[in-house]
């Protein structure tokens, strides 16, 4: 018998090795795949039968026999394609993400996978180009770049040697897609970049992974040889003129290294310091050549939109936020995981909808979007459609989707706090505001907490938030205001202001 | 380091040889080989990417990962960012300062070594933690050393 278990991080980290190695024992024939993104469900194993795949869920490695016999009716959740959570979705990045067995190229293939590359090989690179910047992607990385008009960009510069790097530090806490994406479908990355390469003419690619996501690093070193192996990779792409070469590069626990010039930096060797631009990488990127970066989400919508043409990406979703968004669920949330689906659905619809609310049944009392750089959000914010515009205006941003949910036990203060604290552990120290100031930040907030000086100090940390805003280099600092000034807001109570 | 070591360490380096954009990459690999990066590894890798010792201690220094003293036998990665935060790991850390680890600081016991990291991937199930690399959801004091001490068995 056919049986899908999990070997994503977080099915891992609630037994799915003890659970695939049970089945093993009772006689299964067990694919690792990647995970389908419902983790209060994992580890959830499918079986294969002729009406699809059925899920069990939170299936432990005692349940091995009896999942074997048909035994297991009250864990089973029907065919997982059909299950409401997963049916109410649209799945395009992660259309093969706990299907597939995420190293195999044939199973890649047997999946609809390289027929984005093999159309892509017949074009001429302005026509990709065109196509991407025509589908309407923007950066997933945070900052919501045009891809086209980067590409645009390194296509028309002249070199001798361009490169493809993809950003997957992703070091947000709460999102995990780009970790899923690796873990679960890497040669979807892989394909991405490729096309990256035949567009502007570049031969190398680097994915900046961090240390953190040693499981994903593992994954997507075993594709990437297996790609070279099936001639994806190597001197000549699937069997034409074109070459790519491909590496993956581990971080070493730096959060300001995912910013693109500190991941420069941190890949020629050096300490991760912000780079002043101009120049932009685009013309002056890794070793001062002409470089395309790109977050692994923005890479990974690529294939889709080559396979199915840039009108069928460009007709989903809503103003100037083309195509789907990776939503991630997390924090305190009872159905925490992945939802993929077109920009404008509603906080309310992500948090209560999918979410089912809070994990601890009480009631929800803050969402943070976009990271630790993002804002703070309350109820009223439940109609917010989620994209890049309606959230900019709400004085928020979306940053790489992720969604963390705090029932009302958290004190905002101590979250204020932090997300100073963090920008000073993590500054790379080559601008005063964010260095210093996020220093004097944690201590003007204590001041106030502890009522001294009050008004005083507000106003100080009024200015402090306003110099760091406008007089960083990058986002490190130039966004800790982001969550400190929306907490203080919203929350005043929790600093201990009177009104 | 005896000079048996500093031969080995060099010859793992060897693939760096004159490559200065490869002072990350030769630590790394140092850390890989050794468990740690001792003083003395920094001239080898300086000489190896003929780069100043300065340059190399500036790239040691800046990332986290770096250890400068041998580590434990197990080593766990604590959270303690915003999404493990919503899921307790205030207080996961206040219970393991009471077990007499300071994960802030990284404080070493025995075999078992706890250290703080801002973000694992795993923010829905959290506290996480990583125990030797293998990933822990809804990690408590209790769970956390239990494992930690399988691992160093």
């Amino acid at each position: 018998m056919k049986v899908f278990v999990p070997g994503d991080s977080t099915a891992l980290s609630v037994g799915a090795n003890e659970v695939a190695d049970a089945l093993v024992k009772a006689g299964a024939e067990v694919i690792r795949t990647g995970s389908r993104g419902m983790f209060w469900l994992e580890p959830l194993v499918e079986v294969e039968t002729d009406g699809g795949r059925v899920g069990y869920a939170n299936v432990e490695p005692s349940d091995a026999k009896d999942l074997l016999n048909g035994k297991l009716a009250k864990k089973s959740i029907g065919v997982v394609d059909e299950y409401d959570w997963i049916r109410k979705q649209q799945r395009v990045t992660f259309a093969r993400v706990g299907i597939i067995d995420p190293v195999s190229v044939d199973d890649y293939e047997a999946h609809g996978g390289l027929i984005g590359l093999r159309k892509a090989l017949s074009l001429p690179s302005e026509q990709i180009v065109e196509e991407v910047t025509e589908s309407g992607l923007r950066g997933r990385g945070g900052a919501g770049f045009p891809a086209g008009i980067k590409w645009k960009t390194v296509l028309g510069a002249s070199a001798d040697q361009k490169y493809i790097c993809c950003n997957a530090d992703e070091g947000d806490s709460g999102t995990f897609a780009d970790r899923m994406l690796m873990e679960g479908d890497p040669l979807t990355l892989v394909e991405g970049m490729i096309i990256a390469g035949i567009a502007v003419g570049a031969t190398k690619g680097l994915i900046y992974c961090r240390s953190e996501y040693p499981h994903a690093i593992a994954v997507l070193n075993k594709a990437i040889k297996n790609a070279y192996a099936a001639g994806v990779l190597g001197k000549s792409v699937c069997g034409s003129h074109f070459a790519f070469d491909l590496e993956v590069r581990s971080g070493a626990g730096s959060y300001v290294c995912g910013e693109e010039t500190a991941m420069l930096e941190s890949l020629e060797g050096k300490r991760g310091m912000i780079r002043p631009k101009p120049p932009i990488p685009a013309l002056s990127g890794l070793y001062g050549k002409p470089t395309v970066i790109n977050n692994v989400m923005t890479l990974a919508a690529v294939p889709m939109i080559m396979a199915n043409g840039a009108k069928a990406y460009q007709e989903i979703g809503v103003e100037r936020s083309r195509g789907t968004q990776v939503f991630q669920l997390a924090g305190n949330i009872a159905k925490g995981g992945i939802v993929e689906t077109g920009f404008g659905i509603t906080l309310g619809e992500l948090v209560d909808g999918f979410g089912g609310g809070t994990n601890s049944g009480r009631p929800i009392k803050t969402v943070q979007i976009g990271g630790p750089l993002g804002a703070y959000l309350d109820k009223t914010s439940w109609d917010l459609p989620m994209a890049y515009e309606s959230l900019a205006a709400a004085g928020g941003m979306l940053g790489h989707g992720g969604v963390v949910v705090f029932d009302d036990t958290v004190n905002m203060a101590a979250q204020a706090r932090f997300a100073m604290e963090f920008c000073a552990e993590e500054s790379c120290g080559k601008c005063t505001p964010c260095r210093i100031g996020s220093t004097r930040g944690v201590e003007v907030i204590d001041k106030i907490v502890a009522g001294e000086n009050q008004a005083e100090n507000l106003e100080l940390l009024e200015d402090l938030c306003e110099v760091m805003t406008d007089g960083s280099l990058c986002a490190m600092g130039g966004l800790t205001p982001l969550p400190v000034r929306s907490a203080l807001k919203l929350y005043p109570a929790d600093f201990g202001i009177r009104s | 380091m005896t000079q048996f070591v500093v031969d080995d360490l060099t010859s793992e380096l060897e693939q760096f040889r004159g490559d200065n954009f490869a002072v990350l990459r030769a630590l790394q690999k140092t850390q890989e080989v050794l468990g740690f990066v001792p003083d003395s590894a920094i001239d080898v890798v300086a000489k190896v990417c003929n780069v100043s010792r300065a340059e190399v201690y500036g790239v040691f220094t800046f990332y986290s990962d770096f250890k400068s003293t041998p580590p434990a036998k197990c080593i766990v990665k604590v959270c303690v960012a915003e999404a493990c935060q919503a899921n307790g790991s205030r207080e996961l850390i206040d219970d393991l300062h009471k077990k007499g680890f300071d994960v802030h600081k990284g404080t070493k016991q025995g075999d078992i070594q706890m250290e703080q990291t801002f973000c694992l991937g795993n923010c829905a199930l959290g506290p996480a933690a990583l125990v030797n690399g293998k990933p822990v959801a809804r990690a408590t004091a209790k769970s956390l050393i239990a494992k930690a001490n399988e691992e160093a068995r």
